[in-house]
């Protein structure tokens, strides 16, 4: 069934899509701005898709950059992966890049998107000139201060619904629903913004089946989790950060948040960076204020 | 020989029969990383009273490989699980990765885990106890069969902290109801293993013993 078209002030679809394969994995990629500008490259976080910055984009091609982005593996028109993890998410940025130019160029990066890109800046320190990073450092820990046996008690319990969900996963759908349902369900991660442009997500991010919408992403993915990973080793990486580095943050915790503060990143940071937080803001920065973000942005780049 | 597939996700997992007692508990085998599956039971298990079975990961051996990499530690603790959905209960004996892995589904279904015996063997130390300068590899060899090159790369490089191990041994110790949950016989000590062995309901003993010990729990 087509999508149904519905608009969002100032929002843009891509001006070009094409895809990129990562050994047998096609994953989505979408540009907006003129072809021959100077590529930048932008990635989402995690649940989100390309799109989600249908708005922020257009902002940066306006003020002259060719602003490539693409669906990590699993989400939006990305092809789903039988596996996903870190490093796959950082291989995957690499070959949109090759696919997109050999020259070094910016990295814009929101939330998960935000660590993933500060990874291959790491990496591929040579493929990178400037690092914007938007409340994408983690910071908190998920199990704060509780006794030793009630964390086993808490990771047993996150380890059995995580085995469980891997047993059902073959053959799982996201649940249908109508436009409304799938855009107020969106508004549990993201309370704080507009049901009007949850409901434009929902148009470019979900599909439309003939029992009702449903969410491209893959069912297997599953927020939350467990692994060996720690929010120290995001932020190691910061101090030897050979370009200059501009990091913005939240100031309202939410759910999808990171709670990261200035106070927390001042040890961490390399010579050249800039910090900003931004008052009265969660974490989806970019979409509660595209305008100031994408200003802040460009004069960094400039 | 026969093997049973089993369905994890978008891969189709190869569970080996080595052998069929009917009604004793199972003895799983979860091999290395870049192993398969042995084509027979080998002669150090051969005293096992029950079945014996083996599971090929992903990207390994008889399983799926898939598309892209992405392996994990822990998405190998899911491929045993499926086996453990089968088979109900089992005593683990895993080499290298799969020792890791026995490690890690010991404390995550620590009900049905028997027991778990970790031996040496491809992988053991997977890519250490914090991370390295980041690489990011794509491997040069890409010719769509088992074992996956991507895993190869993967599973040399994820991180195994030892209180990240501990962590698992203590689920272990508390929800399993064994005296005994872990018996490790590997020489091979990386920082992990060297953790865990520290930990109560760790024994250092022989294979020959682990499985004698496991065969006579109720």
């Amino acid at each position: 069934m087509e999508s149904e078209a519905i608009h969002y002030p100032g929002a843009c679809a891509p001006d070009r899509s094409r895809s990129a394969d990562v050994g047998g994995l096609r994953l989505a990629v979408h540009e907006w701005g003129a072809a021959d500008a100077p590529p930048l490259l932008l990635a989402h976080g995690g649940f989100d898709f390309a799109r989600t910055f249908d708005v922020f984009a257009p902002l940066l091609a306006a003020g002259g950059w060719r602003v490539v982005s693409w669906d990590q593996r699993g989400h939006g028109d990305s092809e789903h992966a039988a596996l996903y993890n870190w490093d796959a998410d950082a291989r995957d940025a690499l070959a949109v890049l090759d696919s997109t130019a050999r020259e070094p160029c910016p990295f814009v990066g929101h939330s998960k998107g935000g660590s993933v890109l500060l990874h291959l800046a790491d990496a591929c320190p040579h493929r990178v000139t400037r690092l914007v990073n938007i409340d994408g450092l983690p910071s908190r820990s998920r199990h704060p201060d509780v006794a030793s046996h009630e964390r086993t008690k808490l990771l047993a319990e996150e380890l059995a619904g995580w085995l469980d969900h891997r047993r059902r996963a073959a053959g799982l759908t996201r649940k249908p629903g109508t436009l409304d349902e799938l855009a107020r369900r969106r508004g549990r991660m993201n309370p704080r913004l507009s049901h009007d442009w949850l409901r434009y997500l929902v148009s470019v991010g979900a599909r439309h089946d003939p029992d009702g919408w449903r969410w491209k992403i893959d069912p297997a993915l599953r927020l939350g989790g467990f692994g060996p990973w720690r929010p120290e080793w995001t932020l190691q990486r910061l101090p030897g950060l050979p370009v200059p580095v501009l990091g913005l943050l939240a100031s309202v915790s939410e759910p999808m948040g990171w709670d990261t503060t200035e106070e927390i990143l001042r040890p961490h940071l390399p010579p050249e960076a800039e910090i900003h937080t931004l008052p009265e803001t969660g974490h989806f920065i970019h979409i509660e204020r595209p305008g100031a973000v994408a200003d802040l942005v460009l004069r960094f780049l400039a | 020989m026969s093997a049973l597939r089993l369905r994890h996700d978008k891969v189709t997992l190869a569970l080996h029969v080595l052998r069929e007692v009917p009604g004793a508990r199972a003895l799983l085998l979860l091999h290395g990383r870049g192993e398969r599956s042995p084509a027979r039971v080998p002669g150090t298990h051969a005293g096992w009273p029950g079945s014996i079975f083996a599971l090929d990961f992903t990207g390994h051996g008889d399983s799926t490989v898939p598309s892209g990499g992405g392996y994990t530690a822990e998405l190998m603790m899911a491929d045993a699980d499926a086996a453990l959905a089968r088979l109900g209960a089992a005593t683990l004996v895993g080499r290298g990765l799969g020792a890791y892995v026995a490690l890690l589904l010991a404390g995550a279904r620590p009900r049905a885990v028997r027991g778990a015996i970790l031996c040496d063997g491809a992988g053991l130390a997977g890519g250490g106890p914090k991370p390295v300068t980041p690489s990011i590899a794509a491997p040069a060899e890409l010719r769509g069969g088992a074992p996956d090159p991507y895993a190869l790369v993967d599973l040399a490089r994820d991180v195994r902290p030892p209180d990240y191990a501990t962590s698992f041994v203590r689920q272990a110790s508390q929800l399993s109801g064994l005296e005994r949950p872990l018996s490790v016989c590997a020489v091979e000590r990386p920082d992990w293993l060297a953790a865990v062995v520290e930990e109560p309901g760790v024994e250092c003993t022989s294979l020959a013993e682990a499985l004698g010990h496991y065969a006579s729990l109720p």
